[in-house]
């Protein structure tokens, strides 16, 4: 790109759309809001296909002294660029789905929008520890806004808690952050990701990284923020949520947790294991016997998020790149199923699945689009999650087959409560007049959900062009790995082979 | 060292002596009519003492060339700043009261000369290099103080607050008063050179019990818990403007001058004194935090606020080390413009009749009513809070760095796990000012100096703050290394 310093503009734009939304009416902070997030696509469009796979780890990279203290360090490599490409894709999408369902004080909402997006990329690509922290905590200040001024019923108590819960998580990080420069003497990622910290030591730095990630992830028990947050959250803040902000806790687990604390994190294996067991029975089970749709939703996120969780501790290439293609096909599918939630509550204003029912024959194109998206949801092949949640599984497999026996269960209970979800809402009687008087999509609502349809089958169809960039990372990152990693419990021993015939060996041959 | 050389090194305070004697007499003579020409006199010089002691700052002045009088006085680095964080935040002072005290018609002109006074006595305070310049300067500052809070004679509750501060000062004064008389009866002196090396073998049971009522009668001026029961009261009683300057000015002079009894004359004994500071650090924090949790008044919920930050800038003196002292001062100028700016806030609060209204529930739906007021306040909170990307965060980033260094982790990690109790009442404001119903109370006009002010200090807080972290840690670092040379 000859120095041109694409992730800075990434950043400088969306954050000079939100210094003007402020100030803007309704009508054309939408539309500065749009052209914001719309810029920023095609500029990481431009960052994708000049990224260059197999080339340098660390690209783009952009370093400058400007702070004492930390440096204004940015740079990508391909799994910082594909979480960045998830962003960018999902935020055009975001401020169309407030198009119409957000009227009051629109300035300052798309303004948060905007922040939050310029704070998300950040997260992805900075390469300085304090830097990635300011990003990371910052998010808390426009999440906590969006879902206290725009959020439902029950708003201030679902802003609080995710505000208090995650700032506890990260501040321990912060103390952990603290130690480490100090120890190792630069605030460089990179750098930090090779050093060799004291075994002893790993342990409670690991731990502290884990109070944060952990929380935002969610992992099980920690998780009791996000249905609330949830729910309560406007349709676009709910498809942020599920969409970018679950994915910082998998990055912050994939640079820092593992790399820097292989040790640990090998030792902690079976408490990860552990939580993300029971996280995929408890919250499928407990996502079975809900009657809010955003809450079913948001409990299946818990249990796909532990998919994540189990494949980034399988500490094998598998896992990895399974954990990484559930995160950015979970953002796909469950910002979308948010959107099919929005669109039916911006019509009919309950969240009730009891209150639906029979939308098939009122609205055949919004079940169709519906029924994809619960099918990727249920990881069918061909879709996104299928790739992501194989391969995860396949991983752990390697690593312990009792906890890939569980976790895999975790399909079915998905399958089982999606397509429950999926019967009541679209097939069955027309219970409801107001229901069944529903009109189908509009055209605002195709271009929401068709690209993301799109996207989904491309992930599950071909998946390369996603796994491309990140092989060469995860390829590092397995071998930073190897020396911690477990020893599998399925040993399979290569027995004697039974003598060879003379025809296969000929057969070979050929 | 001849006299000459001593007196120059005094000029900004014989700046701020004669003038504030002049001024007296000007309104002796001229009465409240003066009053006007008094504050903008009285600010011009601040501004004068401000150019004065600058240069020293940037220069990082320390060693025996900044010894005045016979190791008396030390106008090094580390007083400097601390004396430019105090001129600047009592000139803040003197800008926004005018217009308070002529809207409740109290308009006196001794306000300024009680300021100049005060100021007076807190850069002796920060210079002190002897016990007994320190307690001059701490009661010149102190009475001043008491009359500030009471100058508002016709109002009650400015009145009790007068009171309060008094008796409970004179007791702290008394605490302090004691430590120090056992602190020279155990080591022969009075100077800190002196102390620092009659201490340097250990700590005599005498020495060690004056060292605990120095600190005790410190923490008292600093409002650190357990000594910190006067603040809510005197900081909700007193004027909004000397409430301002309460929190602001008297608490650097009052903790630069424990950074330096503790790291100069007791710097060679520091595990005594770490215990003490440590449990004053957490209870403070702990303390400001649950105690801010039910406050309906503004005013009392920043004393309560105060208290916190004080927690967090004592964790910087707890670390024991330069660099925790040179935290310490990078916190209280980040301290020092986000209490200006809430209490500027607070000020631009006024209901439709131009009256003062303090209480939380007026600020309901502000976002709505007045959006610009709202962000600032909002802005405040969450660096208050210590929310990144604001500038809040640098402060409590910088001393708790310093803990880290120092190896003192587990302080650390309590101290900022404690951090979240206080984030809840801040974000708490951000609610009722964003999430609730608006109730339109805060209509009054405002005043165009108090905008000015609020938006430097927005300013100053918003992450164009990080820019400064260069500039800032430099003047910190190198007042934090005068205090090293000097014994």
């Amino acid at each position: 790109m000859g120095g041109f310093p694409i992730l800075s503009v990434m950043l400088a734009v969306p954050l000079v759309g939100a210094i003007a939304c402020l100030f803007l009416d309704a009508k054309p902070a939408r539309m500065v809001a749009l052209a914001a997030t719309l810029v920023n696509l095609a500029l990481g469009v431009v960052l994708w296909a000049n990224y260059d796979i197999g080339g340098a780890q660390w690209q783009f990279t952009e370093y400058s002294e400007l702070f004492d203290g930390f440096a204004y360090a940015l740079g990508i490599d391909g799994i910082a660029l594909m979480l960045i490409m998830l962003s960018v894709f999902l935020m055009p999408i975001c401020i169309g789905a407030s198009w119409e369902a957000i009227t009051k004080r629109v300035g300052e909402y798309m303004a948060a929008f905007l922040l939050m997006e310029v704070l998300m990329i950040g997260v992805f690509a900075a390469q300085d520890i304090f830097l990635f922290y300011i990003f990371f905590e910052a998010g808390l200040i426009p999440m906590y806004l969006i879902i206290g001024v725009w959020g439902g019923q029950n708003r201030i108590y679902a802003a609080y808690k995710f505000f208090l819960y995650t700032l506890l998580g990260s501040v321990l990080m912060l103390i952990a952050m603290l130690w480490m420069v100090n120890q190792a003497g630069t605030t460089y990622i990179p750098y930090l990701m090779e050093y060799d910290f004291p075994v002893e030591a790993q342990t409670w730095l690991w731990l502290a990284f884990f109070a944060s990630f952990a929380v935002k992830m969610p992992m099980w028990p920690v998780h009791t923020w996000l249905p609330d947050a949830h729910v309560q959250a406007p349709t676009a803040g709910s498809v942020i949520l599920a969409g970018v902000l679950l994915k910082l806790g998998g990055y912050g687990f994939i640079r820092f947790s593992l790399p820097m604390f292989p040790d640990a994190s090998a030792d902690f294996g079976w408490l990860v294991w552990g939580l993300s067991m029971v996280a995929v029975i408890v919250t499928s089970l407990i996502a079975l016997v809900q009657a809010d749709m955003k809450k079913l939703i948001a409990y299946s996120s818990v249990a796909h998020m532990a998919i994540v969780t189990v494949g980034l501790f399988a500490f094998n290439v598998q896992g990895l790149e399974g954990a990484m293609m559930v995160m950015l096909g979970h953002g796909l599918v469950s910002g979308a199923l948010f959107l099919c939630v929005g669109i039916i509550y911006d019509r009919l204003h309950t969240r009730e699945i009891s209150r639906y029912g029979g939308l098939a024959i009122n609205m055949p194109a919004y079940a169709v689009l519906f029924m994809l998206f619960t099918m990727a949801a249920v990881g069918l092949p061909g879709t996104s999650n299928f790739v992501g949640e194989f391969l995860a599984l396949a991983g752990i497999y390697q690593a312990n087959s009792w906890v890939a026996f569980v976790c895999t269960t975790g399909i079915i209970l998905g399958a089982a409560y999606m397509l429950y979800l999926y019967r009541r809402i679209i097939f069955g009687e027309q219970k409801n007049a107001d229901a069944a008087a529903m009109p189908d999509l509009t055209i605002r609502e195709y271009l929401l959900l068709g690209p993301i349809a799109a996207a989904v089958l491309w992930m599950g169809i071909y998946p390369e062009s996603f796994l491309a960039p990140m092989r060469a990372d995860i390829e590092v990152l397995d071998a930073r790995l190897a020396a911690a990693a477990p020893e599998g419990d399925a040993q399979l021993a290569i027995g004697e082979g039974a003598p060879a015939e003379e025809a296969h060996a000929e057969g070979e041959a050929h | 060292m001849d006299y000459s050389t001593s007196l120059a090194l005094l000029a900004p305070e014989i700046l701020l002596a004669v003038s504030g004697l002049v001024l007296l007499l000007v309104a002796a003579w001229g009465g409240d009519k003066i009053a006007r020409f008094n504050t903008i006199a009285a600010a011009v010089v601040l501004g004068g003492a401000f150019a004065l002691v600058a240069p020293s700052v940037c220069a990082g002045a320390s060693g025996p060339d900044a010894v005045a009088f016979g190791g008396q006085f030390r106008a090094d680095a580390f007083a400097g700043l601390a004396k430019l964080m105090i001129f600047a935040a009592s000139g803040a002072a003197l800008v926004v009261a005018p217009r308070f005290f002529g809207r409740v018609g109290a308009t006196r002109a001794e306000f300024p000369i009680l300021v100049l006074f005060a100021v007076l006595g807190m850069s002796i305070m920060v210079s002190a290099a002897d016990l007994i310049t320190l307690y001059i300067g701490l009661e010149l500052n102190s009475l001043a103080a008491y009359v500030l809070a009471a100058i508002r004679r016709d109002d009650e509750r400015s009145a009790e607050a007068g009171l309060k501060y008094f008796v409970l000062g004179g007791l702290a004064s008394g605490i302090l008063l004691f430590g120090m008389s056992l602190t020279y009866g155990f080591a022969g002196t009075t100077n800190f050179g002196g102390i620092a090396v009659a201490v340097a073998d250990g700590l005599s049971t005498g020495q060690l019990f004056g060292l605990t009522f120095v600190l005790a009668g410190l923490a008292f001026k600093i409002s650190a818990a357990p000594f910190h029961m006067w603040t809510p009261d005197v900081y909700e009683g007193a004027p909004t403007p000397v409430t301002m300057f309460f929190a602001s000015a008297p608490k650097v002079a009052a903790i630069a001058l424990l950074a330096r009894v503790s790291l100069e004359a007791f710097g060679s004994q520091s595990l005594a004194w770490q215990q003490i500071v440590i449990f004053a650090a957490l209870l403070s924090i702990v303390i400001g935090a649950l105690g801010a949790i039910g406050q309906q008044n503004v005013k009392r919920l920043l004393a309560y606020s105060s208290i916190n930050n004080v927690g967090f800038i004592l964790i910087g003196l707890a670390s024991g080390t330069l660099a925790g002292a040179s935290a310490m001062m990078v916190y209280l100028a980040i301290y020092v413009v986000m209490t200006i700016g809430s209490f500027v806030a607070v000020l631009l609060m006024r209901d439709g009749n131009g009256d003062q209204v303090e209480s939380v529930s007026d600020l309901a739906g502000l976002s709505t009513t007045r959006p610009a007021l709202a962000w600032c306040l909002m802005a405040l909170m969450f660096s208050l809070a210590g929310i990144p990307p604001l500038f809040g965060f640098w402060g409590k980033f910088v001393v708790f760095q310093a803990a880290v260094e120092a190896d003192l982790i587990a302080l650390a990690a309590i101290g900022i796990a404690a951090s979240v109790i206080g984030a809840f009442y801040y974000i708490k404001i951000v609610k009722v000012m964003f999430f609730d119903e608006a109730v339109d109370t805060v209509t009054g006009k405002s005043d165009t100096p108090h905008w000015a002010l609020l938006a430097i200090c927005a300013l100053l807080i918003s992450p164009l703050g990080y820019l400064l972290i260069g500039p800032l840690g430099n003047l910190a670092d190198m007042a934090a290394a005068s205090l090293a040379v000097a014994f």
